[in-house]
């Protein structure tokens, strides 16, 4: 009943999703800005900018060996849960993928699958907010839960057009779909509103309120030790995993001429994440209650106007 | 595992669910014992399906089930928030203006 | 067709997990703990449905149900204001009649289960679920689309109606044809 293949193909998924989440993280290290001092002692771009690779490898082992600490009465089921699931989720979002001629998990409504992990980091998220029993880590839940209502309905119906227009939910058959023209070339709306659903869901750039800096940090207040790598880790490993799935739903997949199809894909999917963390860094953040209304009034209609515009061109084109 | 055994359970979560509604004081916990009730519906719809008529209609009525969830649940909270903020309480003892 | 022994022991251990979490929701010491509670009885039934096949209605009732509960987890906390702190809570009235409803429900249907005539499986389930449903509501079952789209949206109405604490006095003050609105809570497009 189980394709003997997909062991082997799951964890090479998992080697795949580490070794892009480092390269995201190892980008995001770089991007971010040095100290004034450090820009005027004249060292090139570049060379101030190399001792990145080594931030998130320094910053693994540092919180490795931290001291875990706790709040007063804190609910440790449910931030465990919260904060562990983080990476879990991105792990399963990846699974989702298909990589060359194999997926770990083909399923024939792959696409729905993804919105229900994306809703799953809801819960999560709003978890790690609520178990240290501490003020900061609760309104950043609550932010959290906020901007998910606003950007998560423009998300579903970004999610249809893609469907639609490859008439099935399967991922690898979006992906067969694409053969002649990237679907983000004709979808352009609802890939902008899927690259900032997956901001949405790794807390981060314009929707980062959660994790403000105005609350200590938010969700990530209280972490501290093994638990702080584990959702930073998780942060940017949901990054690269929506990355990963919006390479498959808007951009091919793995197509592409000579290279072998899961080098297309971890390449699309590498540029594609770098380019999230580096508008991230550009953008300011939006406030979660003023990002309702942006979500409500400007989103969703025109996510719905590109779902029509998609649903009467493969209505042409399929059934005539 | 024959149909009646899976309906037991749907009964088993449903009759958890009638307890919770009947028990709780708090409407947000009401609400949760009509969702186990709505919960155990689902299964038995399922049951049905599997069992007895493996047809689409069939999924039609859980979808039917589901909607009727979502109106329970969004009705339900926007009671409770109006009677939070008329009389500042939760409970439904403090709701029985129309008895009597 | 059929789940196999495999898929025969995961539903049994997804039943029994849906059913205790179900019962753990009214005994928990704290209300998130009681929500999420809720939610894994969800996600049990859920996948429960999906091993029966129905892929497309399992994994949407997962999805739904975890939204749910994290947007109740809000109200929970909300009304009733505790913290994460686990405190013995227990707010109940009528308790005994309560059990005794529900057991007595129980065995009734327990017994109208075991002693009704069911009929015998008529036909085989469709390969792809999915887009028979789909076929069937876009075709022969589309008035039930309809209905529950007006239904949905009187709900999104009556819902906003009922809890908004604002009207159109909060947004403009006294002269409601002023432009820009003077709104003490004010969105983000500037309207």
């Amino acid at each position: 009943m189980v394709d003997p293949a997909v062991p082997l193909t799951a964890v090479l998924v998992a080697a795949g999703l580490v070794v892009l989440t480092t390269v995201t993280a190892v980008v995001d290290a770089g991007l971010r800005d040095p100290a004034m001092r450090d820009r005027a002692t004249g060292r090139s771009w570049v060379s101030r900018r190399a001792g990145a690779v080594l931030v998130p490898v320094v910053g693994t082992v540092r919180l490795l060996r931290q001291h875990r600490r706790t709040t007063v009465a804190a609910d440790s089921l449910l931030w465990r849960v919260g904060v562990v699931g983080l990476p879990v989720v991105a792990l399963l979002m990846a699974a989702l993928v298909p990589v060359g001629p194999g997926t770990v998990a083909d399923s024939s409504v792959g696409i729905v699958w993804f919105n229900a992990l994306d809703v799953t980091v809801w819960a999560l998220v709003w978890m790690a907010g609520w178990g240290p029993n501490s003020v900061f880590g609760l309104v950043g839940g609550y932010r959290f839960l906020a901007q998910g209502l606003a950007y998560e309905l423009p998300l579903m119906f970004a999610l249809t057009a893609p469907a639609v227009a490859a008439g099935s939910l399967r991922l690898a058959d979006v992906v067969a779909a694409q053969d002649g023209l990237w679907f983000v070339v004709w979808m352009p709306v609802a890939f902008v509103v899927f690259c900032l659903a997956v901001a949405g869901f790794a807390v981060w750039g314009p929707l980062s309120h959660p994790a403000g800096v105005d609350i200590a940090g938010g969700v990530f207040a209280e972490l501290s030790g093994v638990d702080r790598l584990l959702m930073l880790a998780g942060r940017y490993a949901l990054l690269t995993a929506g990355a990963a799935i919006g390479v498959t739903l808007f951009m091919g997949g793995g197509s592409g001429p000579v290279l072998p199809q899961w080098l297309w894909l971890a390449v699309k999917t590498g540029l594609l994440s770098a380019a999230l963390i580096g508008l991230g860094r550009r953008l300011p953040t939006l406030r979660a209650d003023r990002f309702a209304e942006i979500g409500w009034l400007i989103l969703l209609p025109a996510t719905l106007l590109q779902v029509l515009v998609v649903a009467v061109v493969a209505a042409r084109q399929g059934g005539g | 595992m024959t149909l009646q055994l899976v309906l037991v359970v749907a009964a088993a979560l449903f009759s958890v669910g009638v307890y919770g509604a009947l028990s709780q004081q708090v409407v947000v916990m009401v609400m949760m014992g009509l969702e186990l009730m709505l919960n155990g519906v689902i299964l038995a719809a399922v049951a049905c399906y599997w069992f007895l008529t493996p047809t689409p209609t069939a999924q039609v009525v859980l979808l039917v089930v589901i909607a009727a969830m979502t109106v329970e649940m969004a009705m339900g909270f926007a009671v409770a928030t109006l009677l939070h903020r008329s009389r500042n309480s939760d409970m439904t003892d403090m709701a029985t203006d129309l008895r009597g | 067709m059929s789940i196999g022994i495999a898929g025969t022991v995961v539903f049994w251990v997804l039943a029994v997990i849906a059913v205790l979490a179900g019962a753990a929701v009214f005994w928990v010491d704290s209300m998130a703990r009681a929500t999420y509670a809720l939610a894994v009885s969800f996600v049990a039934v859920g996948i429960q449905v999906l091993l029966l096949g129905l892929s497309y209605i399992g994994v949407i009732t997962v999805l739904m149900m975890i939204m749910e509960m994290a947007i109740m987890a809000v109200y929970m906390i909300m009304f009733m204001g505790m913290n994460p702190a686990l405190m013995p809570m227990s707010m109940v009235h009528g308790k005994r009649t309560a059990v005794a409803t529900a057991t007595g429900l129980f065995l009734a249907l327990t017994a109208g289960i075991l002693l009704a005539p069911w009929p015998a499986r008529s036909g085989d389930p469709v390969p792809d679920p999915t887009a028979a449903l789909g076929e069937v509501l876009m075709g022969s079952k589309m008035l039930v689309m309809i209905v529950v789209s007006a239904v949905l949206l009187a709900t999104v109405i009556a819902a906003l109606v009922l809890a908004l604490p604002r009207g159109r006095y909060d947004r403009f003050g006294d002269d409601l044809r002023r432009r820009p609105p003077t709104d003490p809570q004010p969105g983000g497009v500037g309207r």
